[in-house]
């Protein structure tokens, strides 16, 4: 697929897009009829640059694989089920593990295959559709497919959080979209000025009201004034900032919140480059469940998910390259977790696809898919038609309590 | 009705006021950039080898402050800040000398090219000690090469110092090769996975896992040396490599050329780089006609880009295009500060504070970080990935903030609406600037604009 195209696609619905009403007031869940998500949050990572699955939950009871990995392998690592552990910087996260509030899939991945290319890779994962629909039928992203469904939802139902691009939640249905170290200030007749010059513009229009709006909602400040400590480490308290952001939008109306942690591409010495991203991620985890506090985290679900996996192989220089199977991280207080789901295919030679890679033995999109249908037991005709065009189920595996 | 000199001026340059002696039609824009490049003498760069040396002496001395103990660690912990130090004003002064050809350039097209070629083939300042790299490659590698083959700047650009460490080329070891056995270091994928994808052929081309394989056992032995890479046949992998259906022998640099010279004409990769230029200058979507006008003269010369750039700019359509682009934020500074009258000499007279706050941290603010792209992809073209809220409110901010500490005084800012926007200053603007409260906000209305920002 080519991603310009794609990315065309996106802007082409953005600027039809109905313009956002300008002023929201924030009213608390369940306060009028305009919720029809319930009280369910739905929180989406994306991972950017193939998370290494293998080394996040590491398959230490087949001895083959230390053989594949002499460098990444060593060390030890907390215990999962007897078969697999946990990534050692992952280690703070037990606790949650053995409340049944974590949990992962292995082995799973999109339906992309043999490229190998981040890009488009990260195309397909948000776009949520199988390689048999047309490049020109790919114009949003499935968690925005999902808003679509369900009529009566408003702008603050759902949040893209931070600087980057965020396909998954683009479309038609409207959503929020803010970093929140960004700050605008502006006097008031500059702002109706600037509104006038923007009216015909649809694109700088409804960008710029965006803008105001939430910098009106005055939602930014309240996160540097004491949310939000500074964290002792400064990689860190971007990631903080983040998390705090989400964390009290999600206390309030967002159902749905989106964001992505990049730096997983981890071609040269992998024990050190995945450390920050997984303390980042670690950190997500950990300051979501806190911050929401046991009501609110008891009702979420976060998934955490990667354009594929990374070779069975440690590479010569202590990395990895790309492959094909990843590994997902589900959790939440909605989750029936401290399990390691999927189907577990193996990592004897003979079991790895293309001779190189973790072989995929489930869809991400179903496991997405089950969650939806879980928390707002939306149709499943409606999951596998439009949603995830293409996508077939299969059985429950039971995701949520 | 047609405006070519506007369009020539946004399309094709920083926009207007046009500097003198601008070329403004297809003949006089493709004679300038065959002429001299006067702007690399102006604003000179910085060049490889020095910085290689710096960059190894603060090497080494990291390694003896993490080694030793007590005095001597702090003198190497003193030297190893200073050579670091050393490396960042380098850098420093290389992001000035860019801004400032941009800002000076008779011919802004020669520049916006350098800057395309440049994100073409992204690379990205990871450390401090590598914070000059992707300078000195775009003086190195792919500016001498604007004007002459694609297959001479791939050459450059895949064998340059900052292209090897950046895709990891250089811990790539042939698995076989007397490095690799004796030091049990292994392949690494990286650059000839990007170089197929993102270099040549593109995402879409018909080329396999086996064909990545081949071409990064067959770039193994590519090293950066004293003075720039060097191939070092004791990391080669051993014997003949087929890419592409193509057998590459001999574990020799004659191999890596002549494979990197048959991915430069495949039509495969004409197709690509003229999707590529008809989407960077003209339209996110671009009419398929130019495309393949431009991928037939590519292919027609053998990549000769004066031919490929002759084609693109003797089309109609890329005169015809409405400006539906967003401009950037590297394109939008550039022209605002071209605006606002300031030359080169004073922005590499602005001291490094000023520098940072005005210019380099705003573009981070837009959603543009100066030299860092996310990924080897580079900046994304479609102007719905920068017309965000959050780009917006970079712009906005710049807009109003930014000028008053720039110049002063001020310039009124309906003679800036006319030099720098003209005809494209629409109505709404026009009803707009003169009811700002201040000269301050009437300039920003106008930066920040949907006119200014489009192109």
């Amino acid at each position: 697929m080519d991603r310009r195209r794609f990315l065309q696609a996106l802007g082409g619905v953005a600027c039809s897009a109905a313009a956002h009403p300008l002023m929201t007031t924030v009213t608390l869940a369940g306060s009028d009829g305009g919720q029809p998500l319930g009280d369910h949050r739905l929180v989406v990572v994306i991972l950017r640059g193939a998370m290494d699955g293998l080394d996040v939950v590491r398959p230490i009871g087949d001895a083959a694989f230390a053989s594949y990995r002499p460098t990444l392998a060593a060390g030890p690592a907390p215990d999962l089920n007897g078969y697999f552990a946990l990534h050692p910087t992952l280690e703070g996260l037990m606790p949650l593990w053995h409340a049944g509030q974590l949990g992962f899939v292995h082995a799973t991945s999109t339906p992309y295959r043999d490229a190998r290319s981040h890009f488009d890779g990260q195309d397909i994962l948000e776009a949520g559709t199988g390689l048999d629909v047309p490049d020109s039928a790919v114009r949003d992203g499935w968690l925005n497919r999902m808003l679509q469904a369900m009529p009566g939802l408003r702008a603050e139902t759902a949040y893209a959080i931070g600087s980057e691009a965020l396909p998954l939640l683009a479309g038609s249905a409207t959503v929020r979209n803010w970093t929140p170290e960004q700050k605008l200030e502006l006097s008031a007749q500059s702002q109706l000025l600037l509104e006038h010059i923007y009216h015909d513009d649809a694109l700088f229009r409804d960008s710029a009201a965006e803008a105001f709006a939430l910098t009106a909602a005055g939602g930014l400040a309240q996160m540097s004034d004491g949310m939000s400590p500074v964290s002792a480490n400064r990689n860190l308290a971007d990631t903080d900032r983040l998390v705090d952001f989400a964390t009290a939008r999600l206390r309030e109306d967002t159902r749905i919140a989106a964001f992505s942690l990049a730096g997983w591409d981890s071609h040269r010495n992998q024990s050190g480059s995945i450390s920050l991203p997984l303390r980042r991620l670690d950190r997500v985890v950990q300051r979501m469940a806190t911050g929401l506090g046991p009501d609110v985290w008891g009702k979420t679900l976060l998934l955490a998910v990667t354009e594929f996996g990374r070779t069975v192989r440690e590479n010569g220089s202590k990395g990895t390259d790309h492959g094909t199977g990843g590994a997902m991280l589900l959790a939440g207080g909605a989750l029936k977790g401290g399990r390691v789901l999927g189907q577990w295919p193996g990592i004897a030679d003979a079991d790895l696809y293309e001779g190189r890679d973790l072989l995929p033995t489930t869809d991400v999109r179903s496991w997405a898919a089950w969650a939806m249908r879980g928390m707002y037991g939306m149709d499943r005709n409606l999951l596998e038609g439009a949603v995830f065009p293409g996508l077939i189920m299969g059985d429950d595996p039971g995701l949520l309590l | 009705m047609r405006d070519d000199i506007t369009t020539a001026a946004f399309r094709f340059g920083f926009g207007l006021p046009l500097p003198a002696k601008a070329p403004t039609t297809p003949r006089d824009m493709l004679a300038a950039l065959s002429g001299l490049d006067r702007m690399a003498q102006a604003h000179p760069g910085p060049t490889m080898p020095p910085l290689l040396a710096l960059m190894r002496e603060s090497d080494s001395a990291l390694k003896t402050s993490r080694r030793a103990e007590g005095a001597e660690a702090e003198t190497a912990r003193t030297t190893y800040r200073g050579l670091v130090a050393q490396i960042a004003t380098i850098a420093l002064s290389a992001t000035k000398s860019t801004f400032a050809r941009a800002l000076d350039a008779p011919d802004g097209f020669r520049e916006r090219l350098c800057l395309f070629w440049a994100d073409h083939f992204t690379t990205s300042t990871s450390g401090r000690r590598e914070a000059a790299l992707p300078s000195v490659m775009m003086d190195e590698a792919i500016r001498p090469h604007v004007t002459g083959r694609f297959g001479d700047m791939l050459r450059a650009a895949i064998l340059h110092p900052a292209m090897l460490i950046y895709l990891d080329q250089v811990i790539s070891f042939g698995p076989t090769s007397r490095f690799g056995k004796r030091k049990g270091k292994g392949l690494n994928e990286n650059l000839a996975r990007e170089l197929l994808e993102l270099h040549t052929l593109g995402a879409g081309a018909a080329y396999t896992q086996a064909d990545v394989r081949e071409l990064a056992e067959l770039l193994t032995g590519l090293i950066v040396a004293k003075d720039g890479f060097r191939f070092d046949p004791r990391r080669a992998e051993p014997g003949a490599e087929t890419v592409l259906g193509i057998q590459y022998g001999g574990d020799s640099l004659e191999a890596i050329t002549t494979a990197l010279n048959d991915l430069a004409t495949r039509p495969e990769t004409a197709a690509h780089i003229a999707l590529k230029l008809a989407t960077h200058f003209v339209s996110d979507a671009p009419p398929p006609n130019l495309v393949d006008s431009i991928a037939a003269a590519f292919s027609g010369s053998g990549g000769d880009l004066m031919a490929t750039y002759a084609a693109l700019l003797n089309h109609p359509a890329a005169w015809e295009a409405a400006p539906a682009k967003a401009r950037q934020p590297h394109e939008f500074t550039l022209a605002a500060l071209r605006a606002l009258g300031l030359t080169g000499a004073e922005v590499q007279a602005m001291g490094e504070g000023p520098f940072r706050r005005l210019i380099l941290n705003p573009l981070a603010a837009m959603g543009q970080p100066w030299q860092r792209p996310v990924g080897p992809d580079g900046w994304p073209e479609d102007q719905a990935a920068w017309i965000t809220p959050q780009g917006m409110a970079g712009r906005i901010t710049w807009a109003m903030e930014a000028p008053g500490r720039l110049v002063i005084p001020l310039p009124r800012p309906e003679v800036v609406m006319e030099a720098a926007l003209g005809p494209r200053a629409g109505e709404r603007l026009r009803w707009a600037v003169p009811r700002a409260e201040n000269i301050r906000e009437g300039l920003g209305l106008v930066l920040a604009s949907p006119e200014f920002n489009r192109r």
